[in-house]
């Protein structure tokens, strides 16, 4: 796609503002979403605007020119919520709804679990749990845990 | 005919020959013949399973005769000979070049009854059926060998410590209690043997039982997934018949119970029949007649044991039964759980449940009072065995025929027998069980598919999507869906079909997808009959988006690509995108990951209807089938889906059901079709402008809103032809 046609910047309220040169300086505020946030996050990025009429689609994040990625990116992580579990401390019980103490790469929380079926296997050791609340907690490698994690997360598998 | 005109089972004979028809039933006494002249005519028709052949002259019916559908081939041949050698005859052709076509109603009358007498005497559950099972244990003969001899060991070595007690007794502990100093040596050497006999059948029962478990439940998986695979490939025809939830118990429960019985019954009944033998053979080895005292009462008890057991079998079968029925309340609620709130019915659900739980209390009531009967039966039984033994053996101690260490021998080898009685005759009704499985279980397995694949497949990558009918015909048990229908359509077209409910529209559709094979005529694709490809293949070629959009549980990605599983992010993109749901897509929360449930619950009728067709989209069929796609969405989204199906439609052929007449707008023609057969062909406007049965039925659609047809009729008119512009 030709990027030289359209600009992408930020406007006073660190909103991402698209103008369209094709469409007399046409400008738009947008959201950028991750198509597929889980299987391939870093492909297939549409920018939309707020009524979520899609306005760009970017096949790779890869190809874009560098101010734009950067933009596009740091608009990502400020809305991509989804901490990776790397250590379980402990659980209030085995039988759901329970509460389970964890440890992420964004630091140290717990959350209750509701039910067995909110654990979603994505990969044969990719996991994705959703808490009460729809956060969704990535374990990557399930294997990778430590010895005492992994026992614990076997009883709900 | 095996049909009085009155209905009763009888058995007759009906004769074309080339002057005249005759007929005789076996009541009657004389042939009735009819000469053929002008006018004579036979015709046959058929209703609720029973067929009518009538012959009319010009004026009245001549005569009147009926049939069980069973013979509806031989009759179609009948009539076609009575049409032809009455034309004969009556222009004059010369008589001899026609073969007398005679049919010998009453030989294959015969013919079929025992036939199906056959079948009936073969349907009883017969223990035999488990050996249909060793088709799934050849895979595993060595291994099964390797458990079958190790079981004989372990055996063996769990008979050697009662052997042991016998020199323990009478050379160590008697002449010790007689004043002789112990014999350590001795004693160590007797208590050693105890030890390394334990431990070595410790070691051969743990290996046996390790391998069998191990072959027999690979037994039962490849059984449970051989069934499953079979199952999926039968046709459309047979899943209409069969319960959801019986199907789910047969492939689920019987396979365990089968599996089960495998593993740990057919086991345990071999080793008891391997010990009883060998026992009996130590026993006879070391005192024939002490041997045959404690043998006697044993058929005896085996026949007592035997009598309590068939009393429970057919109280296990009716658990079965009952449990079966669980089951179906369930599976029907389950999925039907949107009706049952509608109409609040909970409550009658959950009293249907109550019934049919307390049926199953009810009968494992009756079965476990003769089961909490039995077990203190058998120890009864076996203590009476011990009694006789120990009298018999104290007599003989007394008259010195016997050591005392015999005695003791014969008591260990005694009671280790009658335990094993108990879980013998438990076989029995194992084995039925087992057998009972089995039999369902080949029932599916034996169920030839309907739509059987062709014997010399004609392999065609790549189909234009001409689609021609002749004559088709379609019968759903004895009642007749479809009547020769014949249709051609062009490659590209789009058609759609008309009709009320039940007038076969639906039927058609599932004819052409093969779902169904068709009973009369042909289906020709490309000008190949459609039953000469490779059923997966040919409906590769297909497109279907039905009314009830049905997505699996997975991501919605995986969803679309459910008919090409290896298809890339950027053409499952592409397909949504056409399908107009690539921007309801990003809304969800993990966009093309997003899971969708059981049945798409999380997403619109509309959303999940243009998942389907982007489904459809994706795998770009030449033929493409729209069964009611749109009627289950409201006018607003149905325009969305609309819009997605015009890109859908595009320069292939289709077939579209629509209830709503105003989604046809599209079609190149409309078939209208009333009780199986094609009544008007034609566009919209023509068939309009015929005012004939079609004019009826737009009326009739656009009257419901209580508004003069005739108005709103014009301003559809106008509002189609604006679309069109």
């Amino acid at each position: 796609m030709n990027y030289t046609k359209f600009k992408l910047s930020r406007d006073r309220h660190r909103k991402l503002i698209l103008f369209d040169d094709a469409y007399q300086q046409k400008s738009h505020q947008v959201i950028a979403i991750r198509a597929f946030p889980i299987s391939a996050a870093d492909k297939g990025i549409a920018l939309v605007d707020h009524q979520g009429n899609e306005l760009m689609w970017i096949e790779n994040l890869q190809d874009l020119p560098v101010e734009w990625r950067e933009l596009i990116e740091e608009e990502l992580t400020s809305r991509d919520f989804m901490p990776e579990i790397k250590k379980i401390d402990s659980l209030s019980s085995f039988i759901t709804p329970c509460v389970w103490w964890v440890e992420t790469n964004r630091g140290n929380t717990c959350f209750t679990l509701k039910g067995e079926e909110a654990i979603r296997r994505l990969s044969s050791l990719a996991l994705l749990i959703t808490d009460q609340y729809g956060v969704h907690f990535l374990i990557k490698d399930r294997t990778k845990l430590d010895h005492y994690s992994i026992k614990l997360l076997d009883r709900f598998l | 005919m095996d049909l009085t005109d009155q209905l009763f089972f009888s058995k007759g004979i009906l004769i074309v020959s080339n002057r005249r028809l005759l007929s005789k039933m076996q009541n009657e006494e004389h042939w009735l013949s009819f000469v053929y002249q002008k006018g004579l005519e036979l015709t046959t028709h058929d209703h609720a399973g029973v067929g009518h052949i009538e012959l009319f002259d010009t004026q009245s019916r001549l005569a009147h005769w009926c049939y069980t559908l069973g013979k509806l081939h031989f009759v179609h041949h009948l009539v076609e000979c009575f049409n032809q050698q009455s034309n004969f005859h009556l222009e004059g052709f010369p008589e001899n070049l026609v073969t007398d076509s005679t049919y010998d109603e009453i030989g294959s009358t015969d013919k079929n009854s025992t036939s199906i007498e056959e079948q009936t005497s073969r349907e009883t559950v017969s223990t035999f059926t488990l050996l249909r099972l060793w088709r799934f244990a050849k895979p595993y003969q060595g291994r099964l060998l390797i458990g079958f001899l190790l079981m004989l060991a372990s055996t063996a070595a769990t008979l050697v410590p009662p052997y042991l007690t016998m020199p323990l007794m009478d050379e160590v502990l008697i002449p010790y209690q007689n004043g002789y100093p112990l014999n350590v040596d001795l004693a160590t050497f007797y208590l050693g043997g105890l030890l390394v006999a334990a431990i070595l059948a410790w070691l051969l029962g743990w290996s046996k039982t390790y391998i069998l478990a191990k072959v027999s439940e690979r037994m039962g998986a490849d059984l449970r997934i051989t069934t499953y695979n079979h199952l999926l490939k039968l046709s459309h025809e047979y899943f209409g018949t069969k319960r959801t939830g019986d199907l789910m118990a047969r492939i689920g429960a019987e396979t365990d119970r089968i599996n089960l019985f495998l593993s740990l019954h057919l086991l345990d009944f071999a080793t008891d029949v391997i010990m009883m033998i060998m026992t009996a053979m130590i026993l006879v080895s070391i005192n024939p007649w002490l041997a045959l005292v404690t043998l006697l009462p044993l058929p005896f008890i085996a026949w007592l044991i035997h009598l309590v057991r068939d009393k429970l079998r057919t109280g296990f079968e009716k658990v079965d039964r009952v449990w079966a029925d669980v089951n179906n309340v369930l599976a029907d609620t389950i999925p039907g759980i949107r009706v049952v709130k509608a109409f609040a019915q909970e409550e009658r659900e959950v009293k249907r449940f109550y019934d049919v739980n307390q049926r199953n209390l009810e009968i494992n009531d009756r079965v476990n009072k003769v089961w909490s009967l039995f077990t203190p039966t058998v120890t009864l039984l076996t203590e009476i065995g011990l009694l006789i033994v120990w009298i018999f053996g104290i007599w003989q101690v007394s008259e010195n025929q016997i050591t005392v260490g015999v005695l003791t021998a014969f008591l260990a080898y005694i009671g280790r027998f009658y335990l094993r009685l108990d879980s013998m005759s438990r076989i029995v009704s194992v084995t039925q069980k087992a057998a009972a499985g089995t039999k369902r279980i080949f029932e599916i397995l034996d169920h030839v598919s309907r739509v059987p694949e062709p014997v010399k497949p004609i392999h065609s990558p790549a189909i234009q999507g001409h689609i021609e009918l002749r004559h088709v015909g379609f019968r759903y048990g004895v009642r007749r869906i479809t009547e020769d229908i014949n249709l051609i359509i062009e490659p590209g077209e789009m058609i759609g079909l008309v009709g009320h409910s039940g007038s076969g529209k639906s039927t058609l559709i599932n004819l052409i997808c093969r779902f169904y094979d068709v009973t009369e005529g042909v289906i020709l694709v490309d000008g190949i009959d459609i039953r000469s490809f490779p059923i997966a293949e040919y409906r590769k070629h297909i497109g279907l988006v039905l009314q009830e959009p049905f997505l699996f549980f997975g991501t919605i990605a995986e969803n679309i690509a459910y008919g090409k599983p290896h298809a890339t992010r950027q053409e499952i993109v592409a397909a949504a995108r056409a399908a107009h749901a690539h921007e309801f897509i990003l809304k969800q929360l993990h966009g093309y990951d997003s899971l969708v449930g059981e049945r798409g619950q999380a997403l619109s009728g509309g959303e999940r209807q243009r998942i389907s067709i982007a489904r459809a989209l994706l795998i770009n069929p030449r033929i493409l089938i729209l069964d009611e796609a749109t009627s289950s969405v409201d006018s607003q989204t149905e325009q969305e889906i609309q819009a997605a199906l015009d890109n859908l439609v595009r320069g292939r052929t289709t077939i579209a059901i629509a209830h709503r007449l105003s989604t046809l707008r599209q079609a190149n023609r409309l078939i209208v079709l009333d009780q199986g057969k094609i009544i008007e062909v034609g566009s919209h406007a023509t068939l309009m402008a015929k005012r004939g049965y079609y004019y009826q039925l737009y009326l009739s659609q656009t009257g419901h809103i209580g508004v003069d047809p005739s108005l709103i009729d014009s301003n559809r008119e106008s509002n189609q032809t604006k679309e069109r512009i």
